[in-house]
């Protein structure tokens, strides 16, 4: 078994495990932001239910654990890709042959996963343990995460701007990443054929757009429509 | 028929031999017909190099048809130069513009290392296939025809797969010098026929282990190999491979 996770196919098997893993969260973190276009209290109460949820208590240290591995396992694979060709190639012309983002997945990566630490800085940590002020929504106390996030979009001068344009430049990041990630991770399983791939591309395509598009609007709409 | 000629300006890889540093030497060439072949084009810059007493670029090339893959070259950025489902012996001067500037490197590639010039020592392939790219056939009597039978579809995907030349270039073409299109090709020829079946979960652990061994990087199905492969090998076959290995890895 440990030959098995120690081959080139094993760490890749890992890292699409640990991708889909991490594909999944990711739809259930934006339907919980949605509802942030719903007003204070519809997203205080997606918040307040996220943080309190015995099964997101459970599925939080889990998801940490993903991110991890996902990350830890892309540099041990990258730096044995590197180490393959000792020497470059003088000129090199991959236009036709790939996809921009495939050939730049560990960059998109390293950009997503600095955002992801202004991201945890932003809220993850100041609700967890600084003072984020409460609110009573329904006669229950619970965080203000809705302001805390309106402050980031809607504070004074260009901070507004600049926080938005981190986070949308971002979510095309993440889109970016995403349009090889889900193919690829098929691919890696071993779940795919020349039929099957056109259909995984279309639907990591498909996702791709959702996930970028849909955390998006949430910087949009606090400084341009509210 | 007018007979139309174009010069070029070549940016060649030297190097003496596996030891030493090498280095891009520039070289001019005129009137070079673009009905010639690439190879024709480097054998006449070889004649003139020899005329002028210097030392001749040595390459790989053996058939001259595309099959035998011996012939390699990094053309222009490009495994097999500008034109896709070819070897460099069947890529023609038509395919470059007069005055162009042509940068020719050898694969570059950490277990492919250069032998001279623009050849390298692709031995690793053949350890490759030693570790698993056969069938054990019992010995005996010549089996009758056709008393296997083998689905059409099968047929054909496993000769599609066999169509492979072992020329490198998906090593070469690949950012990360992932060997899995060959190996894929390999594994997939076989596990698709009867023959080879019995063993496809065992010959992809080995070739595996082998390819890791030797240096060869991961897979990040970019496609890349897919689109300069001169046979035109389909990723699909990765995935049959990833199978296989994902099968073995779960019985042993």
């Amino acid at each position: 078994m440990s030959n098995f996770i120690n081959s080139s196919i094993g760490k890749k098997l890992i890292m699409s495990i640990s991708g889909l893993f991490l594909i999944v969260f990711l739809l259930v973190h934006l339907t919980a932001n949605l509802f942030l276009l719903w007003g204070s209290d519809a997203f205080n109460m997606s918040a307040h239910f996220m943080g309190t949820n015995p099964i997101i208590k459970i599925v939080e240290p889990i998801l940490a654990l993903g991110f991890f591995i996902h990350i830890l396992y892309s540099l041990i694979v990258q730096f044995k890709n590197w180490k393959s060709r000792p020497v470059k190639y003088a000129k090199v012309n991959q236009r036709d042959a790939s996809t921009w983002a495939s050939r730049n997945m560990i960059w998109l990566g390293l950009f997503i996963f600095a955002f992801l630490i202004i991201h945890v800085i932003n809220f993850y940590w100041i609700i967890k343990f600084g003072d984020p002020g409460t609110v009573i929504v329904n006669g229950e106390e619970m965080e203000d995460a809705y302001t805390l996030v309106i402050d980031l979009f809607t504070s004074s001068g260009s901070l507004a701007y600049i926080y938005s344009g981190i986070y949308i430049i971002g979510f095309i990041a993440l889109g970016l990443h995403l349009h090889h990630a889900l193919w690829s991770a098929f691919q890696t399983i071993g779940w795919s054929n020349i039929k099957w791939r056109k259909i995984w591309t279309v639907i990591g395509d498909i996702y791709a757009i959702i996930i970028a598009v849909g955390f998006s609007i949430i910087p949009i709409y606090f400084l341009f429509i509210k | 028929m007018a007979h139309k000629t174009i010069n070029i300006k070549l940016r060649v890889w030297r190097q003496k031999d596996a030891k030493s540093k090498g280095g891009f030497e520039k070289y001019e060439l005129e009137n070079i017909s673009v009905d010639s072949s690439f190879l024709e084009m480097i054998d006449v810059l070889n004649e003139k190099l020899i005329s002028e007493n210097k030392e001749p670029v040595a390459y790989d090339h053996d058939c001259r048809e595309g099959i035998c893959g011996m012939c390699s070259l990094f053309i222009n950025g490009r495994a097999h130069g500008p034109d896709n489902l070819i070897t460099t012996c069947q890529l023609h001067m038509r395919k470059f513009s007069d005055g162009e500037t042509i940068t020719i490197e050898p694969w570059r590639v950490g277990s492919f290392p250069i032998i001279k010039d623009l050849m390298v020592d692709r031995t690793a392939y053949e350890k490759i296939m030693q570790a698993g790219g056969f069938v054990s056939v019992a010995t005996g009597g010549v089996p009758d025809a056709n008393s296997i039978l083998i689905p059409k579809d099968d047929a054909e995907e496993a000769m599609d797969a066999a169509a492979c030349i072992g020329c490198g270039a998906c090593v070469a073409t690949c950012k990360n010098s992932s060997a899995m299109l060959f190996v894929a090709a390999k594994v997939s020829q076989l596990a698709l026929l009867p023959q080879g079946k019995i063993e496809a979960s065992r010959r992809a652990k080995n070739m595996i282990a082998k390819m890791d061994e030797l240096g060869f990087g991961n897979c990040s199905n970019t496609g890349a190999c897919e689109m300069e492969c001169p046979k035109g090998i389909s990723l699909a076959h990765i995935a049959r491979l990833n199978r296989e290995f994902l099968v073995a890895g779960l019985k042993a």
